[in-house]
C-alpha cells in the first residue's frame, strides 16, 4: 500500500506524521513481552494449578485490545486526546471508589475491580489519563496566568494518590507522586518549592513507613536484609549470577520455579538467568531510548500542553522500568511495580498502551501555529 | 523559538528542565546496567565455581528414625578434595605429598589435574575425616576442601524397602525419602526449620527391633526350606502402622551400585501374588456378613463342583459334607466355593470393591501395585475367586483387609508414618460387622488350634491365623510343583493387637517336612517362632494356662538335651 503525500485521509496523514522509531520500540517491546512470558509464566501457572501457558495465553490475548488501544489513540490530536483522558479518568476514578467498596480484597488491598468476567485494576488506566488532564490544567496556566489551573491540577492529584493511599498501593503512590513532582518541575515551579515537595514526600515516606506496616515491612527489609524475608530478591540475585553473560539459555532457568512472581514483577530476573547479561543491557536500552526520544520530542514542542503532558506520561513509563529493574537488580526496596508491556497483567498492558498512544499523538509533528500577539485567542473563546 | 510575551503559546517556564529530567533517567538506567554487570560477571570471575544446588535442595534433609527413635537415615558432611593448579607452587612436590598419604590416588592422573590450566580441579570426593586431617597437615597450596552431603543408612539393609533411597543430589528417589520429597513435601517442610538450618527427624511407624526380628527368622526359613525369597509384615490392628516390612532378598542402600534384580524389589508391596486360601477368610467373613451361612451351616464336599468344563477339587479332600468350621480349618475349596457361589457373583464384587480389593493400595512409599483382577466376573469367577485363585493383590493389602476382618470389621488404610488411634478411628471405614469380625477370630483361632495353622501356636499368645498355598504361575500356567505359601494371623486372637503376614516363594520339601512343601510346614513354623520374638519386644501379655506351662518345660528340657523343638 503506498500512501501518498497528498493524501489528507485520517490515516495518510497519521502514517506521516507519528514518531515511526518510536513507534516501532514500542511494538518492540510489547512483541519481548509476549516471548518472555512464554518463558517466565509456565512454572507459575502450573504452581497454582492451571494450564501451563494459562498467562501466556491470556497475555496474547490482550495483546489485541493494547495494539487497538495503541494505534486508535496516537490517531488522535491533542483536544481528542485531552477528551478521551478527561472520560477515562472521570471512569476509572470512580471504578476505583468502586473497588475500595465492592472490589475482592487480593493480598491486603483493594485495587481490583470485576466487572462480569473482566478483571479490571482502574489505577492504571487513571494514571495516563490523571497525567494528561494535570498537563492541560498546569499548561492552561502558562497561556492563561489568571486562570488557577494550577490549583485544579493539586486538587486532582490530591485525589488520585489519596484514593491510592486508601488503596493501599505504596508503589503506585510513589509513582504517581514522583511524576506529579516531575510534571511541576517541567511546568516550572521555582526551585524553593521543588526543595518544599520534596521535604513533604520525605515526610510521607516517613508518615508511610510509621502508620503502614507493610510499607515499614519492606523498607525495614531493603535496609536490613538478615532481618526478614528476602526470599524473592535473594532469588532474583541468584538468577543474574547464574545467567552470566549469555544466559542458561530459555527454559535453563531454575530462579522461575521458586518466584512466585516470575510472571510479573520479577519478570526482568528470569530474563537475566534465561537469556543473560546482553539481553539484559538490550532491553535496558530499548527503555532508555524510548525515555529519551519522547524527552527530546517534548523539549522541542512548542505548546505547553503536549510539552508537558509528553514528560509527565513518558516519566510514568521510565520511572515503572527504572523502579521495576531496581527492585530485580536490589538497587531498590521491594514493592509491587510491573515492568511496562513485558510483566503480566491485562489492565497494564493496556493501560501502558493508552499511555504510549497518548505519547504517540501528542508527538506527531503538527503545523506550528503562530498567531499575532494580542488577545486574539481570547476573543475566539 | 517561543520567546516570553512574544506571539504564540508561551513556552513552559521548566521546559528546559526536561533535559534534568533526561539526566536523571540517564542516571538510573546507567546505575541498573552496572548492577547488572556487578551481579553477572563478577561473582562469575576465578574462583572454583560455586556447586549450583537447585534452590529447593537448601532445606535440610531430615533424618530418619524407627517408631522408638533410632536413627535409620542422617545425612553427614564428607570433605572432598579439590585443587586450584594455578596456585599450586610445585607440582612435583603436591603429588608426591598426596599420593603418600592418600594411597588410592593414581600419581599419573593427579599430575594430570595439577598440570591443568583450569582454575578447578577436583582430586577425590568423599574422604575419612582423617584423610583430610592428614591432608590439612601438609599445608599445600592451592588445595582446599568442600563439605559434601551424603545419605547413611546406619541400620543397612534392615528397613531398606521402606527407607528407600537418595540419588547423588540428595533427592529421594524411592521408598518413604521419595515420599520426603514428593507428596510428603509438606510434612517434610513442617520438619524444617530454615532459620537455623536444622530439622526434626521423620519418625516411621516402623520398629526397627520387630524388623531384625522378621529379616532374621525369613532369612532362615529362605535358607531351611531353599525358597527363592520371602517377606513378612507386621502391621499394627488398630491404627494400620505397618510396624515391620521386610522383603528378601533385599538391597543395602548405602551401596552405591543400584542395579537390582528384580527380586530385590519390594515383594509385599511392589508385587502382586495370589494369595491362595488366605483370601478364604475374605470370602467367608463375606458370607457370614451377608447372612448366606453361619457356623451351623453345612456344605458338599463329597465330589468336585463342576462349573461348566471346569471341576473345583478339594486338596486334602474329606469327601463328605463339611460344616462351616471344617470348610475352614480343611481349608476346602469346594466348600468356600459353594459358599460364595450362594452370595452371587454381584455381591461378590460389591463385597470385593468395599473392602478396597479392585483399587491400589497407595501408601507413602511409593512402590506399590494395582491389584490383577478377572476381565469378566462371572460364576466360575466368584467360585475360584472364593479360594484366592485368578487375582491376585500386593501381600501388604492382603494384610490391611484381614486385619479389618479381625479388628472389629475397621479397614484402615496402612500407613508408614506413625498415626495415633484417633486419627484411625477417623479413617477407619467399617466394612463387615463387628458380629462377622468375632466369628472370624473364633475361626482364626480354631484353625490355629486344630486346623492347619497349629504350628504358628507360640505358647501363651493366643495366635489365629488361615494358611495359603497357592500354585505358582510358571509360563502363563498354574504349576503343581512350585507355590507360594503364605500365612496371616493376628495375636492376641481375642482382641488382635498385630496381624503378622509371612510369605515364602517356592519353598522345596526338605527331610524335616517330611516331603510336604505346603504353607503348614514352611511359613507356619516360621509365624510361630517370629510370634515367639516379637510379641515379649511388642509388649502383648502371655496368658499362660498350666497345659501352656507342661509344654513349656518339655521345650525347655529338649533344648537342654541339645535339641530344639522342630
Amino acid at each position: 500500500m503506498l500512501i501518498s503525500r497528498s493524501d489528507r485521509g485520517l490515516l495518510a496523514s497519521w502514517w506521516f506524521t507519528v514518531d515511526k522509531l518510536l513507534l516501532s520500540a514500542v511494538l518492540l517491546l510489547m512483541a519481548s513481552g509476549v516471548l518472555i512470558s512464554m518463558a517466565a509464566s509456565p512454572p507459575v501457572a502450573e504452581r497454582i494449578g492451571v494450564d501451563s501457558f494459562h498467562f501466556f495465553h491470556n497475555q496474547l490475548m490482550y495483546l489485541f485490545p493494547a495494539m487497538l488501544v495503541l494505534f486508535a489513540v496516537s490517531m488522535l490530536d491533542p483536544r481528542q486526546a485531552r477528551r478521551a483522558s478527561f472520560w477515562t479518568l472521570i471512569i476509572s476514578l470512580a471504578l476505583m471508589v468502586a473497588a475500595l467498596k465492592f472490589g475482592p480484597e487480593i493480598k491486603g488491598a483493594h485495587r481490583w475491580i470485576n466487572i462480569g468476567p473482566i478483571n479490571l485494576q482502574p489505577s492504571e488506566f487513571a494514571k495516563p489519563a490523571f497525567v494528561t488532564i494535570a498537563a492541560w490544567l498546569l499548561a492552561e496556566r502558562t497561556e492563561h496566568p489568571d486562570m488557577p489551573g494550577h490549583l485544579f491540577a493539586f486538587a486532582l492529584a490530591g485525589v488520585f494518590i489519596g484514593l491510592l493511599v486508601i488503596q493501599p498501593d505504596f508503589g503506585q503512590t510513589v509513582l504517581v507522586t514522583m511524576t506529579f513532582a516531575a510534571m511541576l518541575l517541567i511546568y516550572g515551579i521555582s526551585w524553593v518549592y521543588v526543595g518544599g515537595l520534596v521535604s513533604l514526600g520525605v515526610a510521607g515516606v516517613l508518615v508511610a513507613y510509621e502508620t503502614i506496616p507493610h510499607v515499614a515491612s519492606r523498607i525495614d527489609r531493603f535496609l536490613n536484609p538478615e532481618k526478614g524475608d528476602t526470599f524473592q530478591v535473594d532469588t532474583a540475585t541468584q538468577a543474574f549470577k547464574n545467567g552470566g553473560i549469555m544466559g542458561t539459555g530459555p527454559g535453563g532457568g531454575e530462579a522461575k520455579q521458586v518466584l512466585p512472581d516470575a510472571h510479573s514483577d520479577f519478570t526482568f530476573a528470569v530474563v537475566g538467568e534465561e537469556f543473560g547479561l546482553i539481553a539484559c543491557l538490550a532491553l535496558v536500552m530499548l527503555f532508555c531510548f524510548v525515555v529519551m526520544r519522547v524527552l527530546r520530542r517534548a523539549s522541542m514542542e512548542a505548546d505547553p500542553f503536549p510539552a508537558l503532558a509528553m514528560g509527565g506520561l513518558v516519566t510514568v513509563f521510565g520511572l515503572q522500568a527504572v523502579i521495576n529493574m531496581g527492585v530485580n537488580v536490589s538497587l531498590l526496596p521491594a514493592k509491587g511495580m510491573t515492568l511496562p508491556f513485558i510483566s503480566y497483567g491485562g489492565s497494564s498492558l493496556i493501560g501502558m498502551a493508552f499511555a504510549m498512544g497518548l505519547i504517540l499523538a501528542f508527538g506527531r509533528t503538527r503545523p506550528k501555529v503562530r498567531l499575532p500577539a494580542g488577545d486574539w485567542h481570547l476573543a475566539k473563546g | 523559538m517561543g520567546d516570553a510575551g512574544g506571539e504564540g503559546p508561551r513556552r513552559l517556564a521548566g521546559q528546559n528542565r526536561l533535559r534534568l529530567v533526561g539526566m536523571g533517567f540517564a542516571f538510573a538506567f546507567l546505575a541498573i546496567c552496572a548492577q547488572l554487570v556487578a551481579l553477572t560477571v563478577l561473582p562469575n570471575l576465578g574462583g572454583p565455581p560455586e556447586a549450583r544446588l537447585p534452590v529447593e535442595a537448601r532445606l535440610p534433609r531430615p533424618d530418619i528414625v524407627d517408631r522408638n527413635g533410632v536413627l535409620l537415615a542422617s545425612d553427614v558432611q564428607v570433605p572432598s578434595l579439590f585443587a586450584d593448579p594455578k596456585k599450586i607452587i610445585d607440582i612435583d612436590e603436591a603429588v608426591e605429598l598426596l599420593t603418600a598419604h592418600i594411597p588410592d590416588l593414581d600419581a599419573k592422573l593427579l599430575r594430570a589435574r595439577l598440570s591443568q590450566s583450569n582454575r578447578f580441579a577436583w582430586l577425590k570426593r568423599e574422604m575419612s575425616p582423617a584423610e583430610r586431617d592428614a591432608i590439612f597437615d601438609l599445608g599445600i597450596p592451592g588445595i582446599g576442601f568442600v563439605n559434601e552431603t551424603k545419605r547413611v543408612y546406619p541400620m543397612g539393609r534392615l528397613a531398606a524397602h521402606v527407607l528407600g533411597y537418595v540419588d547423588l543430589d540428595s533427592k529421594g528417589i524411592a521408598g518413604i525419602e521419595k515420599y520426603l520429597d514428593d507428596q510428603g513435601a509438606l510434612y517434610t517442610a513442617s520438619l524444617a526449620d530454615p532459620e537455623t538450618q536444622s530439622a526434626h527427624p521423620a519418625e516411621i511407624s516402623i520398629d526397627i527391633r520387630v524388623q531384625h526380628v522378621l529379616a532374621d527368622e525369613i532369612g532362615q526359613a529362605i535358607t531351611k526350606y531353599k525358597a527363592l525369597a520371602g517377606g513378612a509384615v507386621v502391621l499394627d490392628a488398630d491404627t494400620g502402622e505397618v510396624v515391620g516390612l521386610v522383603s528378601l532378598p533385599d538391597f543395602n542402600p548405602n551401596d552405591s551400585n543400584r542395579n537390582f534384580k528384580s527380586q530385590q524389589q519390594n515383594q509385599m508391596m511392589s508385587g502382586v501374588y495370589e494369595l491362595g486360601s488366605v483370601i478364604k477368610a475374605i470370602t467367608f467373613a463375606m458370607c457370614f456378613d451377608y447372612g448366606t451361612a453361619t457356623l451351623a451351616s453345612r456344605y458338599d464336599a463329597r465330589f468336585p463342583l463342576v462349573i461348566g468344563r471346569h471341576a473345583i477339587r478339594d486338596f486334602h479332600g474329606l469327601h463328605r459334607v463339611l460344616t462351616v468350621p471344617e470348610i475352614f480349618t480343611h481349608s476346602s475349596n469346594i466348600g468356600t466355593a459353594r459358599m460364595a457361589l450362594e452370595v452371587g457373583p454381584e455381591r461378590h464384587q460389591a463385597f470385593m470393591r468395599r473392602v478396597g480389593l479392585f483399587d491400589r493400595l497407595l501408601t507413602e512409599v511409593p512402590e506399590t501395585a494395582k491389584p490383577l483382577l478377572p476381565a469378566r466376573w462371572g460364576k466360575l469367577v466368584t467360585a475360584t475367586a472364593a479360594f484366592g485363585h485368578g487375582f491376585a493383590v500386593q501381600p501388604l493389602q492382603g494384610a490391611a483387609v484381614v486385619a479389618s476382618l479381625l479388628n472389629g470389621g475397621k479397614l484402615i488404610t496402612p500407613t508408614f508414618l506413625k498415626r495415633d488411634r484417633a486419627t484411625a478411628e477417623g479413617l477407619a471405614q467399617q466394612v463387615v460387622k463387628p458380629e462377622t469380625s468375632r466369628i472370624m477370630r473364633e475361626l482364626f483361632r480354631l484353625n490355629v488350634t486344630e486346623g492347619t495353622a497349629r504350628r504358628a501356636d507360640a505358647i501363651g499368645y493366643r495366635v489365629g491365623g488361615k494358611t495359603g498355598t497357592a500354585e505358582k504361575v510358571i509360563n502363563g500356567r498354574y504349576s503343581k510343583n512350585h507355590r507360594m505359601t503364605s500365612f496371616i494371623g493376628a495375636f492376641p486372637i481375642e482382641a488382635p493387637r498385630y496381624v503378622l503376614l509371612i510369605m515364602l516363594d517356592d519353598p522345596q520339601p526338605t527331610p524335616s517336612t517330611f516331603g510336604q512343601a505346603t504353607s503348614g510346614w514352611n511359613a507356619v513354623p516360621t509365624a510361630g517362632k517370629v510370634i515367639e520374638r516379637i510379641a515379649p519386644l511388642l509388649g502383648v501379655t502371655p496368658i499362660l494356662t498350666p497345659d501352656d506351662l507342661k509344654k513349656l518345660e518339655k521345650q525347655e528340657k529338649q533344648a537342654l538335651a541339645g535339641k530344639g523343638p522342630d
